[in-house]
């Protein structure tokens, strides 16, 4: 049987998810946000939740994200996604609402907002990419840049007696009582982005159960920011991010 | 039968919104607002009507709650006091970026910075003049009774969803802890979700099969379109003060000399007005109830036939700027201010109108 | 014995040419076309397709939606 002969809409096994809008994403090519919207958008298709789900996009490399999922969406100041979300899960509970938000926005400017929408339990997933950097504003130190690694604003590695350590915040917020689902995950392999989209799975049945707040929390690449090819970026996040962001589920109750 | 009742304007605003068909209601306590959640949380109203009452974890992330709700077309509202109101800014900015309407309730306090917990009136430049960043109004809503502070609940929310913009009532301390007979608006239902989605078809409750995604966001990265923004942020306004501006002008027809202040100050103007009446002078107030839009057209009115304004204030001066513009030099505007939670007695303001206005 | 075979089929004008599609193949089956498309990037196509098995490992890594994989089953 030759390849044309394949190419069969009946032999179709993998393609992309009509929760996914047509708009190509402004990600840098290899850039892991693309493949977390890709598993998102997947959940919410498989999951028949399009019509309820709401989006909160934050501040950072991913402030356009509602220009890629075909859902409502509300773009927020940065790090405050939280706040907004608490408010749209407490008026419309019987909705669907996540956050999504990167390093900066979560543990830096959010950390007051992620903290305490996690210790109230509000009945929300969010979506954290940690790529230990900052990406949208050029390459700058972020709370989770790991020691020694360089960055625009600690140029020669970030050292702890000037910026202090890179925070687990997802350690911290599987602290509070308010989480029910707190998990590290990585979309690098084929077996990871699988993982990592059972657990995008589990914490919207979790919102939708009422369990309280879901924090799947993304190790990701930032190639650009890094300055390393996508591959080189996957194998320096393995040896590099891992020992310090472990995978694997921190919680679950 | 109307309901009669005693209680302070803080207690009223509470009621107020519970009656109004409020959706939430999101705060950080704050001296001298304290008792609008106090109130709300005794009422517990999402037993009765469903209205969510929530204490956030700072003010910031209380006026971000406010994003939230007033993004999917609840009628949602916060209040706070002076720094409180600081740290509520950004989140103000972006509201009226997105065009969302919702009620701010400010009570305000001495400043700058952590100041007193008495009264003010010094946040008239932050309410009306921007305080956070970029081109946009507030709806800027003055009470001077208790009466008022329920009664504005209602029209700032009419206002807010009438034109998609934030609206603020501008209390002061005064207003807020002191007590008068107020009667209270009948009970109004909280709309239901259709009638949300009826209302604000631009509200994110959930993409529905006959429209395409709805995004609330006040990004807009190019310049052609963050100015197309603008012009029709700006048509917007215009379009406010055309229709919106509300004032109360007390024995102003035959006025030589005309009081112009807003709230608790304008009461004392009041009283000012009768001793000079009583003197034989014959004196008006103008009470701005809308700060923005400003009723710079009645103003320029008046003073083609006045001798002279004289503005009161409790601040060191911010509001006569914008009745010296509308004035424009044609007579002269002379100011009496205090602050730090010092209030003037109206002898004391009759006595500066005589030296600063009428004796020159 | 069954024999399974794949086929993939990349939108070339989504592509950005990242590579990690080529990196996640076990079976070597992608290359990166030496044409660029309207934004100038080097897509990646099928350069060995008959060793293709259809397993998607492809499509999952790809951040932009940019990959569609067929597989049959060839008794």
């Amino acid at each position: 049987m030759t390849t044309k002969e394949i190419i069969n809409p009946a032999n179709l096994v993998y393609d992309k998810t009509s929760i996914l809008t047509d708009n190509v994403m402004h990600y840098c090519p290899g850039c892991s946000h693309g493949v977390v919207h890709k598993l998102i958008a997947e959940v919410i298709e498989e999951m028949g939740i399009q019509n309820k789900t709401v989006g909160v996009a934050p501040v950072g490399c991913a402030v356009f994200a509602y220009n890629y999922l075909n859902i409502d969406w509300q773009e927020a100041a940065h790090g405050r996604a939280p706040a907004l979300a608490t408010a749209i899960n407490r008026l419309l509970p019987e909705n669907v609402v996540f956050t999504y938000q990167g390093d900066g926005d979560l543990a830096a400017i959010g950390t007051a907002e992620t903290i305490h929408a996690c210790n109230r339990g509000e009945n929300i997933a969010i979506f954290f990419i940690n790529n230990a950097i900052y990406g949208m504003t050029g390459g700058q130190m972020a709370p989770t840049t790991l020691v020694g690694m360089k960055t625009a604003t600690c140029p020669t590695g970030r050292e702890p007696h000037l910026n202090g350590y890179p925070i687990r915040i997802s350690n911290l917020l599987a602290e509070l009582d308010g989480t029910c689902y707190v998990t590290r995950q990585s979309v690098h392999k084929l077996a990871a982005v699988r993982k990592a989209k059972r657990a995008i799975q589990k914490a919207f049945e979790n919102v939708i159960a009422k369990k309280g707040t879901s924090v799947v929390e993304i190790v990701s690449t930032c190639n650009s920011g890094w300055k390393m090819t996508p591959h080189q970026s996957n194998l320096w996040m393995e040896e590099n991010m891992f020992p310090l962001y472990p995978l694997g589920d921190l919680k679950d109750r | 039968m109307e309901e009669v009742k005693l209680m302070k304007g803080n207690e009223a605003i509470a009621h107020a919104a519970i009656r109004y068909g409020c959706d939430g209601y999101f705060g950080y306590p704050i001296t001298p607002q304290s008792e609008v959640m106090e109130t709300l949380m005794d009422e517990a109203p999402w037993n009765t009507t469903g209205m969510v009452v929530l204490q956030a974890e700072s003010e910031v992330a209380a006026i971000n709650m406010v994003y939230g709700g007033a993004g999917c077309g609840k009628r949602v509202m916060t209040s706070s006091s002076s720094p409180g109101m600081s740290l509520k800014q950004e989140g103000i900015s972006y509201l009226a970026g997105a065009e969302l309407p919702c009620l701010l309730v400010n009570v305000m306090r001495g400043g700058p910075g952590l100041g007193t917990i008495q009264p003010s009136q010094a946040d008239y430049f932050q309410s009306v003049k921007g305080g956070g960043h970029g081109d946009y109004k507030l709806i800027t809503l003055a009470p001077s009774s208790v009466q008022e502070m329920a009664d504005f609940v209602g029209k700032a929310f009419e206002l807010a969803f009438k034109y998609r913009n934030p609206a603020l009532i501008l209390s002061d301390g005064i207003i807020g802890q002191m007590m008068e007979k107020v009667i209270l608006p009948p009970f109004q239902p909280r709309r239901t979700n259709e009638e949300v989605r009826k209302e604000c078809p631009w509200g994110t409750m959930g993409k529905t099969d006959d429209r395409t995604y709805n995004v609330i966001t006040s990004l807009a990265l190019e310049a052609d379109v963050m100015e197309a923004t603008n012009r029709r942020l700006q048509a917007k306004y215009r379009q406010i003060e055309e229709n919106e501006t509300l004032f109360e002008a007390i024995n102003c027809d035959d006025a030589d000399y005309v009081y112009v202040a807003f709230g608790s100050s304008a009461r004392l103007c009041g009283d000012a007005m009768e001793m000079a009446r009583r003197n034989g002078v014959k004196v008006g107030v103008l009470r701005p109830i809308t700060l923005w839009p400003f009723p710079t057209k009645e103003i320029e009115r008046l003073a083609k036939r006045v001798k002279g304004f004289m503005v009161v204030e409790l601040s060191a001066g911010q509001m006569v700027e914008d009745v010296r513009l509308a004035v424009n030099g044609c007579v002269p505007v002379e100011f009496h201010g205090r602050t730090g939670g010092s209030v003037p007695s109206s002898e004391e303001i009759w006595d500066v109108t005589q030296q600063k206005l009428i004796k020159k | 014995m069954a024999k399974i075979k794949g086929a993939v089929v990349i939108d070339s004008e989504r592509c950005k040419g990242c590579e990690l599609c080529v990196e996640a193949c076990p079976s070597d089956v992608l290359g990166m076309s030496p044409k660029v498309n309207t934004k100038g990037y080097h897509y990646s196509e099928m350069v060995n397709d008959d060793a293709c098995i259809g397993c998607a490992a492809c499509g999952y890594v790809c951040p932009d939606a940019c990959v569609t994989v067929y597989k049959v089953r060839i008794d």
